[in-house]
C-alpha cells in the first residue's frame, strides 16, 4: 500500500494556504485574546455554594462602582470568573492589589458565602515584558532550530522544518484568534511544545528521506520522497494518536485551568502531523533536493555501506 | 519502487554487535535494573500524603522549645478537642500534626491565643505546614516528596519591583555627604545649597573658578570618586561627581541584597513554614508564601518602611544650613540636620509597657557602631535634648491615560514626623527606649525596625493568591488526567504492537517512576503546567519505541527476526536523537522566559525527554533481547 502524498501536493497547498489565509485574517482582524499574564490587570475566582447568574454578578459589581469588570462562569455553574482591566484603579489606596479582597467582600455581603479561590493581579508593565519575552522566545527557538537542521542536515531540510514550523505556529495561534479564547503563559509554553512536537515529526520523516536519497539509485525526487513518507506513515499516525490520547485525557479531566493548554496542543498536534508529510516535505521539493544535497562523504556515509 | 534494503550496520558503534546480532552486553541490564531500583526508592515518598501541620518556632534565645514544651502545646489542643497526631521537637522548633485543615486552622488560633499573651511581644510563630509522612529509611537515604508549586498547594506569590532609583539617590546623597565633610575637613569652601544631588550627579557650587579648581584637584587626589569633572550650573562653577556603571551594579546587587534579607525577617514574623524569596532577574524579588491565604497581612508587611533618625535639637551657634525645622505639638522645632544614628544600626527593637506610666514604648538595641556614636553624641550634651524622627514610607502606584495608553506612575509618599524630643539624663548606649508612640505604632515600628531597613523602596508588580481548596482540586484533576492518559496509551500500545507493546508499557512505566525520582531528587517544583507536561510526555514518551518498532515491522520484511530487532533498534537510534534535542532546545528557552508554571512544563518536559530516551534504549530494549535475543526466533508478535 503506497499513498501517492506528492502527486497531492498541489491539493494540500491549497488546503494550507486557505487555513493560512484564514488564520491571519483572524489575527489581523479580531487579534489574539491575550489573557491576565500579558495585558495586566486582576482576575478573580470564586466559588459560590450554588449556581450564580453571572449578570447578578455583574450587577453587583457595577453598582460597586466596577463598571468594566467582565464577568464569567468558569468551568462550573457555581465558579464566577471576573477579569478587571488594568487601568481600573481600586477605590481604596492599595490600588489594584486589594481590589481581590474588595470585590469579594463586596459579592459575600449581597450573595452570602463567597470562596475566593484565586485572586491574580498583574501589572502592565510586567504584562508587556512578557509580550515582548514570547515574541523573542519564539524567533530565538525557530532560530535556534533552523541552524541546529542545518548543521545535522543541510539547509534545504531547515527551510523545510522551519516553513513547516511557521505554518503550525500561525495557525495554532490563528485558532486561538478566531474562537477568541483566552491566550496565557499556559498556552504559550503550549505553542512552544507544539514548535517540538511539529519538529519531531518533521525530523522523522527528513531522516528517512536523507537516508533513501543516499542509498536509492533510482526514482525522482518526488518518488524518493513519496516512498519514505509511506515508511514513516504508521510512525507518524501512532505517535501523533498516542499525544491525542493523552490530550483528550486532559481535556476531559484536567479542569478549566488548563484546558487552554490541552486545547492549544490539541490543534498544534494535528496540525503539526499534516505539516510534517505537506509542508516540509513540499518544501524540499520546491526547493529540488538533489542527492548531491546529500552528499556527505565522511562518517554518516559508512552508515550506508554494508 | 526502489530497494532499500541495506541493513545491519549499528550506530552504537560497537562493532561486537554488527558481528553477532544475538549478543547483548550484560553490562547494560544491569543499568537498567540499578536505575529502575534507584528510581523506585526516591519515586515512592510521593506516594505518602503529608500531614495537615503546625510549626512552632521562637527567634527569642532565652526561650526553648523542648520535649515538654511541646507537651504541653498538644495537651492545649487536646483540651480544646482538636486530636493531635504526633508532636515533636524540630531542628527548627517544634513541630504538631494534625488530622485536618479545619483542625489545622483551629489549632493555630487556639496555639496563638495560648502562647503569645496579649499586649506582650509575640515570641513564638505558629505557622502552617505539610509534614511529609515519609518513612524514615527512605528519609535516610535522601529520598523527598517533590515540592508542590503554590497553584498545587495554594498560597500566595508575589513579584516585588525594587524602585532603584532611589537606591541610586540615596546612594548619591552619601557621596554628596562624603565629600562636602571632606571639603569642609580641607578647608575649601563652597557654597551650601538644599539639594546637592541633582539628577544622576552631584553637583557642589563654588564661589569661584579657583576654588573649584582647588577641590576639583583635592578630591581627585583621594581617589575615592568614579568621576570627578569641573563643570557649571546656575551661572556658578561646580564639581560634579558621578557615580561609574560598576557602582551602579554593586549598588543594584546590595540594595536587593539587604532588601532581601529584610524581607526574610519580614516574613519570619508573618510565620510561613518554608517561604521563598529570591532574587528574580535585575531588580525584581519574587516571594511565595505557601499556605497563606490572607494576602492583607502579608502586602501590610511588605508594601511598609519604617526607620527612624536620632538628632539632636539645634544649638544656638549652629550655622542656619543646618538646620531642618519641624513641627511638634502644635509647635516648631529647630533640629540639627545631621544624624546621630538611623533606624540602619539598630539590631533589636521589642515593643513593651512602661512599668510606671502603662504607655506603650519600644526598647532598642544599637549595633557596636552605633552604641559608640550615640555615646560620643549624648556625653557631652547632658541636660541638652534629643530628637527622634519617624520615617514612614510608602510607595503609591498611580495609573493615568495619556493618549489611551495606561501609564504607571510611582512614587513614594513619605511621611515624617517628630515623635519625641526628651532631654538627655545621662549618655547613651546601646539600649534605650523610645515613647510617645500610641500602641499600634510602638508594634510596627518594633516590628519594621527588627526587620531590617530596606535599601530601596518595592512596589508590589505581581500577585496571585490560590485558595487551598483550588491548590487540592488541582492536584485531583491532574492526576486523573495522568492516570487516564497513561491507561489509553497503555491500552492502545498493548492492541497495536502486542508483545512488543508490552515491552514498551514496561519501558513507559518506568519512565514515569524515573522522571518522578529525578524531580523528587532535583527538588523540582511541581505545577500545574508541570503535570500536563507530564501528561504529555507519556504522550511522546512512547515516540521513541514506536520508531523502534515500526523499523523492526519494516526490516522483519527483509531480514529474520533476530537482525531485524537489531536493525531497527540500531537504524532509530540517530533519528531518536536529533528529534529529541531538538525537542529539548525547545524546553531550554521555555526554561529562559517562564518562571514559575511555566518553567515547571519546561523542566518536566526536558526530564521526561531524557528519561524517555534512557527507557527506550536501555530497557525496552534490554527486554526485547530478553524476549527474542537468545535464540533462533521464527515468529515475532510485532
Amino acid at each position: 500500500m503506497a499513498i501517492d502524498f506528492m502527486g497531492k501536493r498541489h491539493l494540500a497547498l491549497i488546503f494550507s494556504g486557505l487555513i493560512l489565509a484564514g488564520s491571519i485574517i483572524a489575527l489581523a482582524f479580531q487579534g489574539v485574546n491575550r489573557g491576565l499574564d500579558f495585558t495586566g490587570g486582576t482576575l478573580i475566582e470564586v466559588g459560590f455554594s450554588e449556581s450564580v447568574d453571572p449578570t447578578t454578578v455583574r450587577n453587583i459589581l457595577s453598582d460597586a462602582g466596577y463598571t468594566d469588570a467582565v464577568v464569567q462562569n468558569f468551568g462550573s455553574e457555581t465558579d464566577i470568573l471576573i477579569r478587571v482591566p488594568p487601568n481600573t484603579v481600586a477605590a481604596g489606596t492599595g490600588g489594584q492589589t486589594r481590589l481581590g479582597d474588595q470585590i469579594s467582600a463586596a459579592l459575600g455581603a449581597q450573595i452570602g458565602k463567597v470562596e475566593l479561590r484565586r485572586s491574580e493581579f498583574v501589572g502592565p508593565a510586567v504584562g508587556e515584558e512578557l509580550t515582548e519575552d514570547a515574541g523573542l522566545a519564539l524567533l530565538a527557538a525557530l532560530g535556534m532550530i533552523m541552524v541546529y537542521i542545518m548543521f545535522r542536515f543541510t539547509g534545504k531540510f531547515a527551510l523545510g522544518a522551519v516553513a513547516a514550523l511557521i505554518h503550525d505556529v500561525i495557525i495554532t495561534i490563528g485558532a486561538f484568534a478566531a474562537f477568541q479564547w483566552t491566550f496565557n503563559l499556559p498556552e504559550l509554553a503550549a505553542l512552544l511544545a507544539v514548535i517540538g512536537y511539529s519538529l519531531n515529526d518533521t525530523i522523522v520523516v527528513s531522516d528517512r528521506i536523507r537516508e533513501n536519497f543516499r542509498s536509492t539509485r533510482r526514482g525522482t525526487s518526488a518518488e524518493i520522497i513519496n516512498y519514505s513518507l509511506n515508511q514513516t506513515l504508521a510512525r507518524t499516525l501512532v505517535t501523533s494518536l498516542t499525544t491525542l490520547l493523552v490530550l483528550v485525557a486532559l481535556l476531559l479531566a484536567g479542569g478549566e485551568q488548563i484546558a487552554g493548554f490541552a486545547r492549544a496542543l490539541t490543534i498544534g498536534v494535528l496540525i503539526g502531523t499534516y505539516s510534517s508529510i505537506y509542508v516540509a516535505a513540499t518544501v524540499l521539493l520546491t526547493l529540488q533536493l538533489s542527492r548531491q544535497d546529500l552528499a556527505v562523504p565522511e562518517k554518516e556515509s559508512a552508515d550506508n555501506v554494508p | 519502487m526502489a530497494d532499500n534494503g541495506v541493513f545491519g550496520q549499528n550506530l552504537f558503534g560497537n562493532r561486537n554487535d554488527t558481528k553477532n546480532p544475538h549478543h547483548y552486553p550484560v553490562w547494560r541490564y544491569f543499568v537498567a535494573l540499578f536505575v529502575l531500583i534507584l528510581a523506585c526508592v526516591y519515586a515512592a515518598p510521593n506516594i505518602y500524603p503529608p500531614d495537615y501541620a503546625l510549626q512552632i518556632q521562637t527567634d527569642n534565645s532565652d526561650l526553648r522549645i523542648g520535649v515538654r514544651f511541646m507537651t504541653q502545646a498538644a495537651k492545649i489542643l487536646a483540651d480544646e478537642g482538636i486530636g493531635v497526631k504526633a508532636s515533636n521537637t524540630t531542628s527548627k522548633g517544634g513541630l504538631i500534626r494534625l488530622g485536618s485543615d479545619v483542625d489545622q486552622l483551629r489549632a493555630q488560633s487556639i496555639l496563638d491565643e495560648r502562647l503569645n499573651p496579649a499586649g506582650r511581644d509575640r515570641q513564638f510563630v505558629i505557622a502552617l505546614n505539610l509534614a511529609q509522612t515519609t518513612p524514615a529509611w527512605l528519609q535516610d537515604l535522601g529520598a523527598q516528596p517533590m515540592t508542590l508549586g503554590l497553584d498545587l498547594s495554594g498560597g500566595i506569590h508575589f513579584v516585588l519591583e525594587v524602585d532603584m532609583e532611589s537606591a541610586f539617590a540615596k546612594a548619591l546623597d552619601d557621596e554628596a555627604e562624603k565629600a562636602t565633610n571632606y571639603l569642609r575637613q580641607e578647608n575649601i569652601r563652597y557654597r551650601s545649597s538644599g539639594n546637592l544631588v541633582q539628577g544622576k550627579a552631584v553637583r557642589i557650587p563654588f564661589a569661584t573658578e579657583t576654588t573649584r579648581d582647588q577641590a576639583l584637584r583635592s578630591l581627585r587626589s583621594t581617589n575615592d570618586y568614579d568621576s570627578v569633572i569641573a563643570s557649571e550650573s546656575q551661572g556658578s562653577p561646580v564639581v560634579e561627581i558621578g557615580i561609574g556603571d560598576e557602582k551602579m551594579a554593586t549598588i543594584e546587587d546590595v540594595a536587593i541584597e539587604q532588601n532581601l534579607t529584610g524581607l526574610r525577617s519580614r516574613i519570619n514574623e508573618l510565620g510561613v513554614a518554608e517561604p521563598l524569596v529570591q532574587r528574580l532577574g535585575r531588580s525584581r524579588i519574587v516571594i511565595d508564601l505557601p499556605g497563606v491565604q490572607d494576602s492583607s497581612e502579608a502586602k501590610r508587611l511588605l508594601d511598609k518602611f519604617a526607620t527612624l533618625e536620632f538628632r539632636l535639637v539645634a544649638k544656638p551657634e549652629d550655622r542656619p544650613s543646618s538646620i531642618e525645622v519641624m513641627p511638634y505639638e502644635g509647635q516648631t522645632r529647630r533640629l540639627q540636620r545631621a544624624n546621630i544614628v538611623t533606624g540602619d544600626s539598630v539590631i533589636n527593637a521589642i515593643q513593651g509597657l512602661d512599668s510606671e506610666t502603662g504607655l506603650p514604648q519600644v526598647n532598642i538595641e544599637l549595633d557596636s557602631e552605633g552604641g559608640e556614636r550615640m555615646n560620643r553624641a549624648t556625653g557631652p550634651n547632658i541636660g541638652h535634648s534629643m530628637a527622634i524622627i519617624f520615617i514612614e514610607q510608602k510607595p503609591v502606584i498611580a495609573r493615568e491615560v495619556i493618549d489611551g495608553e495606561v501609564v504607571e506612575k510611582r512614587s513614594i509618599r513619605e511621611e515624617r514626623r517628630l515623635i519625641s524630643v526628651a532631654t538627655i539624663q545621662a549618655a547613651l548606649g546601646y539600649r534605650f527606649r523610645i515613647t510617645g508612640l500610641s500602641m499600634s505604632e510602638a508594634r510596627d515600628l518594633a516590628l519594621l525596625l527588627r526587620a531590617g531597613a530596606l535599601a530601596a523602596p518595592m512596589y508590589i508588580v505581581e500577585e496571585r493568591t490560590v485558595g487551598a481548596s483550588l491548590g487540592e482540586e488541582n492536584i485531583d484533576r491532574g492526576v486523573q488526567a495522568v492516570v487516564i492518559g497513561f491507561v489509553l496509551v497503555l491500552l492502545f500500545m498493548l492492541f497495536y504492537y502486542k508483545v512488543f507493546g508490552l515491552v514498551a508499557n514496561i519501558a513507559l512505566t518506568m519512565n514515569l517512576t524515573v522522571l518522578v525520582a529525578v524531580m523528587s531528587l532535583l527538588g523540582a517544583t511541581l505545577t500545574l503546567p508541570g503535570i500536563a507536561g507530564i501528561v504529555l510526555t507519556v504522550g511522546m514518551a512512547v515516540d521513541a519505541n514506536v520508531l523502534i518498532f515500526s523499523r523492526i515491522r519494516e526490516e522483519l520484511g527483509k531480514s529474520v527476526p533476530s537482525i531485524a530487532i537489531q536493525a531497527g533498534y540500531g537504524r532509530a537510534f540517530l533519528t531518536i536523537l536529533d528529534a529529541n534535542i531538538t525537542t529539548l532546545l525547545v524546553a531550554l528557552i521555555l526554561l529562559g522566559i517562564g518562571s514559575g508554571p511555566v518553567a515547571g512544563f519546561a523542566v518536566t518536559l526536558s526530564i521526561g525527554i531524557l528519561t524517555s530516551m534512557f527507557t527506550a534504549i536501555f530497557v525496552s530494549r534490554g527486554i526485547v533481547h530478553l524476549i527474542y535475543g537468545r535464540r533462533q526466533v521464527q515468529k515475532v508478535w510485532i
